[in-house]
């Protein structure tokens, strides 16, 4: 279990991580999201050891990690935004040289090539590192981080820079190491949390603005619906008209739209299905529908959401202040 | 601590920069023993070779010293050293004596040198002064490669830690030149205190001075001190 209390730390006046507290139970992958600048990074190196805290305390097991960094090091596994290889060396030699580094006692030979199966690194492991894809080298990273089998495996942006084949394939890795271990991963790109991860906490500006399960936050974007219609018929008319449907909560004219027809943004109240109702009204008007799609509500849209109102708070204090 | 130690040493022999040191020590350390003794109708007086060997050093060391954390940094392969259950000092230990190795061995190398001054110098060469500034040089450099250690955790690049490397010991090394035309004496005092090569000068003309080679060492303590709280400043700044 790693527990992180009110951790802040600063660098001159800017906050990076303003006092953010939360547990990760063994077992869970957790998702570490917020967009570029929000502090994901600075609290990994915290996590890690790599970086100080300006106050509160991150204990890995019980262990602290400001008291007792080797100790508490050794459970951690960590792969950073940009991978820490060694280009000179093979991949077997750059492994050896972790496994020394974390004065691992498991059986060597076995530990390693175990770990180079599981990530699919066997056939290129008398490869020099230099002459490896941007794939394979995310690869050796992963690897580099499972040695020593560490509890917990903390990943930062593991899939940056990745063609698609590659980060389907790593997401999958991480999801079947999430079997027997606990990790934590940051990212900005939100099907991938949705996809990997049975948590998400997302952060922003150095503060937790969201911390719940993954179903929880799926749930609550199938809770509200839009719809996007294009109808052909006067734009305010059929506004006013669908308005008035009782259930719609709001309609909105997105823009002119190809054969004379207008795009209009509806939401309904949760749980109705309005698609009949608005067939009907636009029959009776003789208003041709030429298109309708659900567009469900994606993390996307909650991210932003949540990120824009926790932006709009201190944009409000300053305007009150320049008045 | 071995790990890191092992592939420092590796990747000094790997990559050119091992070999390069290795024959740029030689040539100047052969030239300097012919130029200083051998040409000089092979006279058993051999104060000439250590002084300009020292003077040497601040060229050739810093090659040694200028990858070992720029480079680390550079590569960005620091983080996986400072998140492995490794402590700072025993990096920048590790690291050092990386360097400090590929040393002795050019430097035990060079002791061939002396092959064919014993059997051809004129007179009696006196033994103890040899061994004595033979270990002010060891010494020396290691006080030398622990600057080129220091200034090396600085800077992710390596010609600036080279250079910087080379003005500190140029400083070291030359303060006895310019202290001469020093006025104050106290200034002076404290100038020549500091001074490698007065007290090295000791040890060349055969006094075994336990000061010279108690500050050596602390010399070298104190700039791998120094670097270790480079790091922990990184860390907590």
């Amino acid at each position: 279990m790693i527990e992180i209390k009110n951790l802040v730390k600063r660098y001159g006046n800017n906050c990076a991580v303003n006092d953010i507290s939360f547990s990760i139970n063994d077992g869970e992958i957790v998702g570490f999201l917020g967009p570029n600048g929000a502090g994901k990074t600075t609290t990994m190196s915290i996590l890690t050891g790599c970086l100080s805290s300006t106050s509160g305390s991150v204990t890995i097991n019980g262990v602290d990690i400001f008291d007792n960094p080797l100790e508490a090091k050794k459970q951690i596994g960590y792969l950073p935004e940009f991978p820490p290889l060694y280009l000179e060396m093979t991949v077997k030699e750059y492994l050896n040289f972790v496994y020394d580094l974390k004065s691992c006692t498991l059986d060597r030979e076995k530990h390693i090539d175990e770990i180079c199966e599981r990530v699919k690194l066997l056939d290129v492991k008398n490869r020099i590192i230099r002459n490896l894809s941007k794939g394979y080298r995310q690869r050796v990273g992963i690897a580099q981080a499972l040695i020593g089998n560490p509890k917990f495996i903390i990943f930062d942006e593991p899939t940056v820079g990745l063609d698609p084949k590659q980060i389907i394939e790593i997401r999958t890795l991480i999801k079947e190491l999430g079997k027997d271990h606990t990790v934590i991963l940051s990212t900005h790109i939100l099907p991938e949390v949705q996809m990997v991860c049975d948590r998400i906490i997302i952060i922003n500006r150095g503060k937790i603005v969201a911390d719940e399960k993954t179903e929880d936050i799926e749930k609550a974007v199938i809770g509200s619906r839009q719809i996007q219609l294009k109808i052909c018929g006067p734009a305010k008319d059929v506004q006013t008209a669908i308005k008035g449907i009782s259930g719609i909560k709001y309609a909105e004219v997105i823009g002119e739209r190809e054969l004379q027809s207008t795009a209009f943004l509806v939401e309904s109240e949760p749980g109705l299905d309005m698609r009949r109702a608005i067939f009907n009204l636009c029959a009776s008007h003789a208003w041709p529908i030429i298109g309708m799609e659900a567009v469900g509500l994606n993390l996307e849209d909650i991210f932003i959401s949540v990120v824009d109102e926790q932006e709009a708070e201190p944009k409000k204090k300053k305007q009150k202040v320049r008045r | 601590m071995f790990a890191i130690y092992k592939r420092e040493m590796r990747s000094y022999f790997i990559s050119p920069i091992g070999y390069i040191y290795l024959a740029i020590f030689l040539a100047v350390s052969g030239l300097i023993f012919s130029l200083t003794t051998l040409m000089m109708g092979i006279s058993s007086d051999i104060t000439n070779y250590f002084t300009y060997m020292l003077i040497s050093f601040f060229i050739v060391l810093p090659l040694l010293t200028m990858k070992l954390f720029a480079d680390e940094k550079k590569q960005r392969t620091e983080t996986l050293l400072i998140s492995a259950p490794v402590s700072t000092t025993s990096m920048v230990c590790a690291k050092f004596f990386a360097a400090f190795s590929v040393f002795m061995i050019g430097f035990a190398a060079s002791l061939i040198n002396f092959i064919p001054f014993f059997a051809y110098a004129s007179g009696n060469p006196d033994w103890q002064t040899i061994l004595g500034s033979l270990l002010g040089l060891v010494l020396i450099a290691a006080a030398f490669i622990a600057i080129g250690v220091m200034v090396s955790s600085l800077t992710e690049n390596q010609l600036v830690a080279a250079l910087g490397t080379m003005v500190i010991i140029f400083v070291f090394v030359m303060i006895s030149v310019f202290n001469s035309s020093i006025d104050s004496y106290f200034l002076r005092s404290i100038l020549s205190w500091i001074s490698v090569m007065d007290r090295y000068a000791m040890l060349i003309v055969g006094r075994f001075d336990v000061s010279a080679i108690v500050y050596f060492i602390s010399l070298c303590f104190s700039f791998l001190f120094i670097t270790v709280r480079v790091y922990e400043k990184r860390r907590w700044s």
